[in-house]
């Protein structure tokens, strides 16, 4: 049981960031107001959204089949105060720092029509410090990180993400950018 | 207002509008896109009569917009 439990949580812990990489990019499509490969901008939205909602649930899933693992040695407290560990308390502390900006975020999502833009932009952009402090954390405690599969998998988000946000930065990234930009005296 | 004139208004807030393109996708038969991306309602304005079988769209197209810049109205 607790092997299965430790193989549980170590593969869920992959599949949280996968999903979480997925969604960042999707996150650059939508900003970008493109229609990617014609499909409907809503529906880009909508699968960001329930790729986030789905990577919480791993994620969940990731925290509570390691509670109590031996190896791991988590209490409950550091599902939301980072630093405290007693493995690995730097690691793990990053993962921490990305449950609670993760809360954040989805939260502040979910309730977006509640605390207005401003909130929702501000904590949204905390993503873009999420995602490289969940992949060090992948890296820095996974038990698979010096695995072949493992570094290609990371190495695939970071291209893939390192590459949308380049994008990102171009002039030319916002649909419309050089037509609105044109009419300017 | 006649009989048949809809009850429900589609406000567009220009203030917050970027033109992100998903309430023209989602209400194609209401809104057009003008040439700078925003969208745009032929004679309305700010303040788009929805009719009743559009009403579903128009609700879904005020929970994605992503700017939040749209909200229903009843006159």
């Amino acid at each position: 049981m607790n092997e299965a439990l430790w193989a549980l949580g170590r593969s869920t812990g992959v599949v949280a960031l996968a999903l979480i990489t997925v969604s960042v990019l999707l996150g650059i499509v939508n900003r970008s107001g493109r229609s990617p490969a014609g499909l409907p901008r809503f529906s880009v939205a909508l699968v960001h959204r329930n790729v986030s909602l789905l990577a919480t649930v791993f994620l969940g899933v990731h925290l509570l089949s390691l509670l109590g693992d031996s190896y791991a040695q988590l209490r409950l407290v550091d599902f939301v105060v980072p630093f405290l560990g007693a493995a690995k308390p730097f690691w793990l502390g990053l993962g921490t720092v990305a449950v609670d900006l993760l809360i954040a975020v989805v939260v502040t999502g979910l309730l977006r029509r509640r605390v207005g833009v401003r909130v929702f932009r501000a904590v949204h952009w905390l993503t873009y410090l999420l995602w490289p402090v969940a992949l060090a954390h992948s890296i820095g405690n996974g038990t698979d990180a010096g695995q072949a599969w493992f570094v290609i998998f990371a190495l695939a988000c970071v291209a893939s993400v390192g590459a949308a946000v380049l994008w990102r930065l171009t002039p030319g990234f916002v649909e419309f950018r050089s037509v609105r930009m044109e009419q300017r005296p | 207002m006649t009989r048949d004139e809809p009850r429900t208004l589609l406000h567009i807030d220009w203030t917050r509008c970027d033109g992100r393109g998903l309430c023209t996708e989602i209400l194609p038969e209401l809104l057009t896109r003008d040439d700078w991306g925003f969208p745009l309602a032929p004679r309305h304005g700010s303040d788009v009569p929805v009719p009743d079988r559009l009403v579903d769209a128009a609700v879904e197209a005020v929970a994605l917009c992503p700017r939040l810049a749209l909200s229903l109205l009843q006159r």
